[in-house]
């Protein structure tokens, strides 16, 4: 049974699922543009996932810089009729320039300050996109953003096609979160995220390396932007809100903050949630907030992070006490 | 100068409920080192917790912000007790995430409960006076003056009472007020309901002016913020100056830069201030 439900086969049988997905629901936009959304928002994630999970440094202006990438292919695309490609590409190096700035300034400042700063940054971006009528579009947001132009003989007209587009970002991003982890730069995040004193200690230049991974972090979110506003075609100021933030935060916390796969599984988790509770949209907080909160006292690691711990439990093999993140270097020793 | 004299009176009443929202908030932050991003939603829930009582019962205004004090201070203390008590010796990340949470499920209750319209709260003191060519509702005057007294009574109590004095021990020093019996639990849960007092009195205070709904307590806990961390982290004096300062700015921007714009004063003016000191203006150091 263990053999069988080692990590290789899970991740297999997914991504076979994945591709299968849409042969399966092939005449239900609904379905897979649900699918779609809930991609493109792990995309972002697993971004956050990143900066706050594996460095240690909880920023709230990720939706800010979603609504960066949303808002630079949506100006380019229509007001600019620029190719998709390039404004894609365009869009996610804005993004990253304005989250070095960002990151410049913002990650001089510790902690809560951090977390505040960020907030508020986040919640000024918003307040620009909403007022400035001239570029933004103000509250009317942007409309009629097209679709992806095609690359040779691939079209991305149908909703399958964008799909499988977004599947292709999503396991990219997925695969380059898990090199990053995995390697020493993903350690030396881990480091520092633990104790910033011991780091600096250890020789870590903290400052470059929370630049990074703070850098790469808002990357992610100027992608799943880009392709957001793609999809949607249409954009206004609210995807900058602060409950964006708050929603990719209780994706993942709930999926597992500080795994790998904790981000797609809250996200798939919670859109779907989200979808079958549509009818009580605006009190669906009303039980998520609690769960946010008694995830975060009860099950610090989410999901993910609870069922390795359950997992290690069987297998007689506990995980140090004091280390209150799910650390993920016990469980690739196991592979073996 | 007539329109001078009108702003400044003006920005002294934003800065009274700024003032009283971030002291609240100072206060927690100083002793128990949690950002609470929920104060919004005690102050959002002080706001309708007045309308409601002085709707259904009718009684006087002040008798239904006492009310709301009251709930508010409990519910406070409810907070405290069961989401930042059991979070206290996780990483500083988690109390963030369960203040978040709880955000998110005040507003959705609010939301519920008492719908999505912006209401109006109507009060005894919605007459104008006018004195030296500034005209003002003596709504606007009551504001201020409460403000005043209640930050007097507040900075009397911290300073001369045992409780008071507690409190402003462990901010000093933790684990200094441990070794002479200070009972954290009781200080911890007492702060809290100062905090929730005054975030009820400020939005009781506020609302005849600004409205009653769901989203009243956003921009307010935000500028909460900006004024803590100007002010200084877990400082009182500190706290007023800012309000104060943040309040006036932002009525002279209003009339003299752009009125659409004057939110982003209050943010632009932190964000300068945190880029050239990292940990506000007047940072002692965090306790």
């Amino acid at each position: 049974m263990g053999k069988i439900l080692n990590q290789r086969t899970v991740i297999a049988v997914l991504v076979i699922f994945a591709l299968v997905f849409p042969l399966i629901y092939a005449d239900n936009r609904y379905v897979l543009h649900v699918m779609t959304i809930g991609f493109i928002f792990a995309i972002s994630v697993y971004g956050m996932n990143l900066i706050a999970g594996f460095t240690g440094q909880l920023s709230l202006a990720h939706a800010g810089f979603f609504a960066i990438g949303a808002y630079t292919l949506g100006i380019l695309t229509t007001r600019n009729e620029m190719n998709f490609w390039l404004a894609l590409l365009l869009a996610v190096l804005l993004t990253s320039a304005a989250g070095l700035v960002l990151g410049l300034i913002a990650l001089r400042t510790k902690e809560h300050f951090f977390a505040i700063y960020t907030l508020i940054v986040g919640y000024l971006i918003y307040l620009l996109i909403d007022k400035w009528d001239g570029l933004t579009g103000g509250v009317r947001g942007l409309i009629g953003i097209p679709i992806p132009d095609p690359i040779g003989p691939l079209t991305f007209e149908s909703a399958t096609s964008m799909y499988y587009l977004v599947l292709a970002f999503l396991l990219l991003s997925i695969f380059i979160s898990v090199r990053i982890v995995r390697s020493l730069t993903g350690r030396t995040y881990i480091a520092i995220r633990n104790s910033e004193e011991l780091a600096q200690t250890l020789g870590i230049n903290t400052r470059i390396n929370k630049l990074v991974s703070f850098v790469i972090s808002v990357a992610y979110a100027g992608l799943a932007g880009a392709l957001y506003a793609s999809l949607t075609r249409f954009i206004g100021p609210d995807v900058a809100s602060t409950n964006m933030v708050f929603n990719f935060l209780m994706y993942l916390i709930v999926g597992g903050i500080g795994t790998l796969s904790g981000p797609l599984v809250g996200t798939m988790l919670f859109i779907w949630l989200e979808q079958f509770l549509r009818s009580y949209q605006e009190y669906h907080l009303l039980i998520f907030g609690p769960i946010l909160v008694l995830m975060v006292i009860f099950f610090p690691t989410g999901i993910v992070g609870g069922f390795y711990k359950i997992k290690a439990k069987l297998q007689h093999k506990k995980l140090p006490k004091e280390s209150k993140y799910f650390n993920p270097v016990p469980e690739k020793s196991t592979e073996k | 100068m007539e329109l001078f004299l009108q702003q400044v009176f003006n920005g002294l009443t934003l800065g009274s409920v700024y003032t009283l929202v971030a002291i609240g908030l100072t206060l927690v932050f100083g002793i128990l080192h949690i950002p609470n991003f929920a104060h919004g939603a005690l102050y959002l829930i002080g706001g309708y917790v007045t309308l409601v009582v002085m709707q259904s019962t009718g009684v006087h205004y002040f008798i239904a912000i006492l009310a709301s004090i009251l709930v508010v201070a409990a519910l406070g203390v409810l907070m405290e007790r069961l989401v930042f008590n059991p979070l206290r010796n996780s990483p500083p990340i988690h109390d963030k995430i369960a203040a978040i949470g709880l955000v998110l499920f005040f507003e959705a209750l609010v939301q519920l409960i008492w719908g999505t319209e912006y209401q109006r709260m109507i009060t005894p003191f919605d007459n104008n006076i006018s004195i030296a060519g500034v005209s003002m509702t003596s709504q606007r005057i009551l504001v201020i003056v409460v403000a005043v007294v209640t930050v007097f009574l507040l900075t009397l109590f911290l300073k001369k009472t045992m409780i008071g004095a507690s409190i402003m021990a462990m901010a000093q020093n933790r684990e200094g007020a441990f070794l002479v019996g200070i009972n954290a639990n009781a200080v911890a849960m007492m702060t809290f309901a100062i905090s929730g007092a005054l975030a009820a009195l400020a939005a009781s205070l506020a609302s005849p002016i600004n409205l009653v709904f769901p989203a009243m307590g956003h921009l307010v806990i935000l500028k909460a913020f900006v004024v803590v961390i100007i002010g200084g982290m877990g400082s009182i004096p500190g706290a007023i100056v800012a309000g104060l300062l943040l309040g006036m700015t932002e009525s002279m921007g209003a009339t003299y830069i752009s009125n659409d714009y004057k939110d982003m004063i209050a943010f632009l003016l932190l964000i300068v201030i945190m880029t050239v000191r990292p940990k506000g203006l007047f940072a002692k150091g965090v306790y």
